[in-house]
């Protein structure tokens, strides 16, 4: 146990010798939170319309004036003629523009046919469609408005209800992402090349011939990275609830256990890596290009899974994170119990245990 | 002088077993995989719909929903609370909910109310979802209105205006339009940065870099010979991306290939600089590895790549006045889509001057030859 011990120490001391990759290790967490709660959003503000009113009556400028009153949007230009719209959206002046028709009013309350036409700045898929939601509805309320208290015949009120994020805040579908990328960071990049470093110096030799068993030296190895891990996910726990203000809606104690099932997983999967590759490089780039990428992209952190087509979904199925990050959704936002996160809790121990078979397996052979 | 450094540099790159394969082949890969899966298209929104009435109404509402593409049908729940359930477990992201007198109480008195609930865990899903929703919902009474109202009230005229919505530049709203252009930055960023990163702190980790130091080479000719490799790959890594956004994905640029490539001249010249500061600053290879990894998350992250730098708060856009990613996203974007030419991109060819300036000014001044 005292050999254990020292050898826990040593880990430390190593660690805590490089201190501009501790900062980093302990700072990426804070910075991710902070851009991703406040920098990344998928909300659109700040609109700049531009109109095109031939007609100047009193229904056009009431729209016009409702539309500069909205929160999100601004009327920015008013153009002479609809060519000027091209130019506009090449300078990148406006992101929407308005044509009214000529004789607007009179059209509106005589022929029935007044039309509108939006054109949007296509460029951007997203904006492009959540900004023409944004002028349909001012258009329908001014309508209503001026049509006055005569109610539409047979229309359908939807009344929309927003469940668990009402404001629509990035960082309830962000914090669960940046647990698990930074888990994986720490746990598996950083196990992978510490073992190897070893290997490549050669000091692995003098540690093998110590009479500590060669599984206290690899679970030794872990250990300060465990606790690099849980600082971590406290200082993400932390930052989210209180900067944030994303509550924990579950129970904390199944949040806790299934970071530390993911931590597990991760630090078994450095532990494979570093059987297999023998560089530091090496370790570098498999857990880089191998791990982190696909971890940003196929995990659902940014982009949904459900989109991707079949084959890039099965992929997505057999990377840990993507499960990890599910379950603490559902834990974590949702507030669900155990029994509806079962099934990602199993695939994790799963996926843990045949991991840690294979490396030992590996690593054992390469003992002898 | 400068002609042996670079064939130096060049032995050295082609003698490596992987870096030449993960030049070429990288790009390749994450070309072909990148544009599937960065795709914040919201399409397949799982619909669950709880429907009380079991009209002939709320049967063709529900038909239409379906139709429009944007959503699946999940199930047809019995009450609410179990189409929570789909929620909770994750089977359905929108519920629509039908009240029991929807056909009775529009067509007697008019109007009628149904629930929309959202899961918003993902607020663009969510959000985009139930204003997908609900201007099915209008335009579906829209429908009804035209076919009861008018023959009943021939001559009357409702009051309304006909919307026309088109979207330029990208007239179908694809998503890979959008994305691929800008994925090609980060493709050139990921190579032309961290190599360069990593490549004189493994010169130094080596010992070799002794030998450079020794001789008369000038600091000047030193970096000039670290970069112009890099700026080479660079164009080999630019090539192939537009081949393949041409070829896999049928993107082809609206303003002239001639304009990237001179602002790729620039782009790729700041981001090595870049990376030679922090591997001139770096004592081991895995510190190197993660400085560049965690100024590549920020920059990336406040890029505009994934969202909009409009919507940013004001003290990120500020930030990102210095972030070069920016700058070359956004002429990516410009000239593929909108077809920009070099003299309406003053801005972003002054800014990337300046940071190709600043780091290889920098790269410059922090190589020290003695220790």
């Amino acid at each position: 146990m005292k050999q254990f011990l020292s050898f826990i120490r040593k880990e430390f001391y190593h660690i805590s010798r490089d201190k501009r990759t501790i900062l980093i290790l302990l700072g990426m967490p804070i910075v991710q939170i902070i851009i991703f709660g406040f920098a990344i959003t998928t909300e659109v503000k700040d609109v700049r319309v531009a109109v095109f009113d031939p007609s100047k009556d009193e229904v056009t400028q009431k729209i016009i004036d409702k539309l500069d009153a909205n929160e999100y949007m601004n009327v920015v230009s008013v153009i002479d003629q609809p060519e000027d719209i091209e130019s506009i959206f090449r300078k990148g002046k406006a992101d929407i523009a308005i044509i009214f028709n000529q004789h607007f009013s009179e059209n509106y309350l005589h022929t029935g046919d007044a039309s509108v036409q939006l054109i949007t700045d296509g460029t951007d898929p997203n904006t492009a469609s959540i900004l023409t939601g944004y002028v349909t509805n001012v258009l329908n309320a001014a309508q209503q408005e001026i049509s006055g208290q005569y109610k539409t015949p047979l229309s359908i009120t939807p009344e929309v209800k927003l469940l668990y994020n009402p404001g629509m805040k990035g960082a309830y579908n962000f914090v669960p992402g940046v647990m698990g990328l930074i888990l994986m960071l720490i746990c598996a990049m950083m196990t992978s090349i510490s073992i190897v470093r070893e290997k490549e110096t050669g000091t692995m030799e003098i540690l093998l011939v110590s009479p500590v068993k060669p599984i206290y030296i690899i679970v030794a190895k872990a250990v300060p990275y465990f606790a690099l891990s849980c600082i971590n996910i406290t200082t993400i726990l932390l930052l989210s609830v209180f900067v944030l203000g994303v509550p924990i809606a579950g129970s904390l104690t199944l949040l806790v256990g299934v970071s530390l099932l993911f931590i597990f997983v991760s630090l078994v999967l450095g532990l494979l890596i570093s059987t297999i590759v023998k560089t530091q490089v090496a370790a570098m780039l498999a857990s880089g290009m191998v791990l982190l990428l696909p971890v940003m992209f196929f995990s659902g952190m940014i982009y949904p899974t459900e989109n991707m087509p079949f084959i890039l979904q099965r992929i997505s199925d057999i990377i840990p994170a993507k499960w990890y990050i599910a379950a603490v959704k559902k834990i974590m936002i949702e507030g669900l119990e155990v029994t509806f996160v079962l099934k990602e809790i199993g695939i994790l121990t799963l996926m843990g245990f045949t991991l840690l078979v294979i490396s030992l397996k590996k690593f054992n052979d390469r003992l002898e | 002088m400068i002609k042996y450094l670079i064939e130096k540099e060049f032995k050295q790159i082609l003698r490596d077993s992987f870096l030449p394969r993960l030049i070429i082949g990288y790009p390749i890969v994450m070309m072909i995989v990148l544009p599937w899966v960065a795709n914040l298209e919201i399409k397949n929104i799982n619909l669950s719909v709880v429907d009380n009435n079991h009209s002939h109404y709320s049967q063709q509402l529900i038909q239409k929903a379906v139709s429009s593409g944007y959503f699946r049908l999940t199930g047809v729940s019995s009450s609410y609370n179990e189409a929570m359930r789909n929620i909770e477990s994750g089977d359905a992201d929108i519920i629509m909910e039908i009240p029991a007198n929807f056909e009775q109480d529009l067509i007697k008195q008019g109007n009628t109310k149904l629930l929309i609930s959202a899961n918003t865990v993902n607020g663009t899903k969510g959000g985009l979802g139930s204003s997908y929703l609900s201007s099915i919902v209008m335009d579906f009474s829209a429908d009804i209105k035209d076919k009861w109202v008018q023959p009943v009230k021939a001559g009357a005229i409702t009051p309304s205006i006909k919307l026309v919505t088109q979207n330029r530049f990208n007239p179908h709203l694809d998503y890979k339009v959008f994305m691929v252009p800008a994925l090609m930055v980060i493709l050139l960023t990921v190579l032309c940065g961290f190599l360069p990163a990593l490549n004189i702190v493994g010169e130094k980790e080596k010992g070799t870099i002794e030998q450079i130091n020794v001789t008369p080479v000038s600091k000047f000719t030193f970096i000039l010979a670290k970069l112009i490799p890099y700026w080479i790959i660079g164009f080999l890594v630019l090539t192939i991306c537009f081949g393949l956004a041409a070829l896999v994905y049928g993107i082809l640029p609206t303003g002239h290939l001639i304009t990237i490539y001179l602002l790729a001249i620039l782009y790729v010249l700041t981001i090595s600089g870049f990376g030679l500061v922090i591997s001139n600053n770096s004592d081991t290879m895995q510190q190197a590895m993660f400085v560049m990894f965690f100024f590549m998350m920020v920059l990336i992250l406040l890029s505009g790549l994934f969202t909009p730098i409009n919507s940013m708060p004001h003290w990120a856009q500020n930030i990102t006045i210095f972030n070069p990613l920016k700058y070359f996203i956004q002429v990516m974007r410009l000239v593929y889509m909108k077809g920009s030419s070099i003299m309406e991109l003053g801005t972003q060819v002054f800014a990337l001057s300046l940071f190709a300036i600043f780091f290889n000014s920098w790269a410059i001044i922090s190589y020290r030859k003695k220790s």
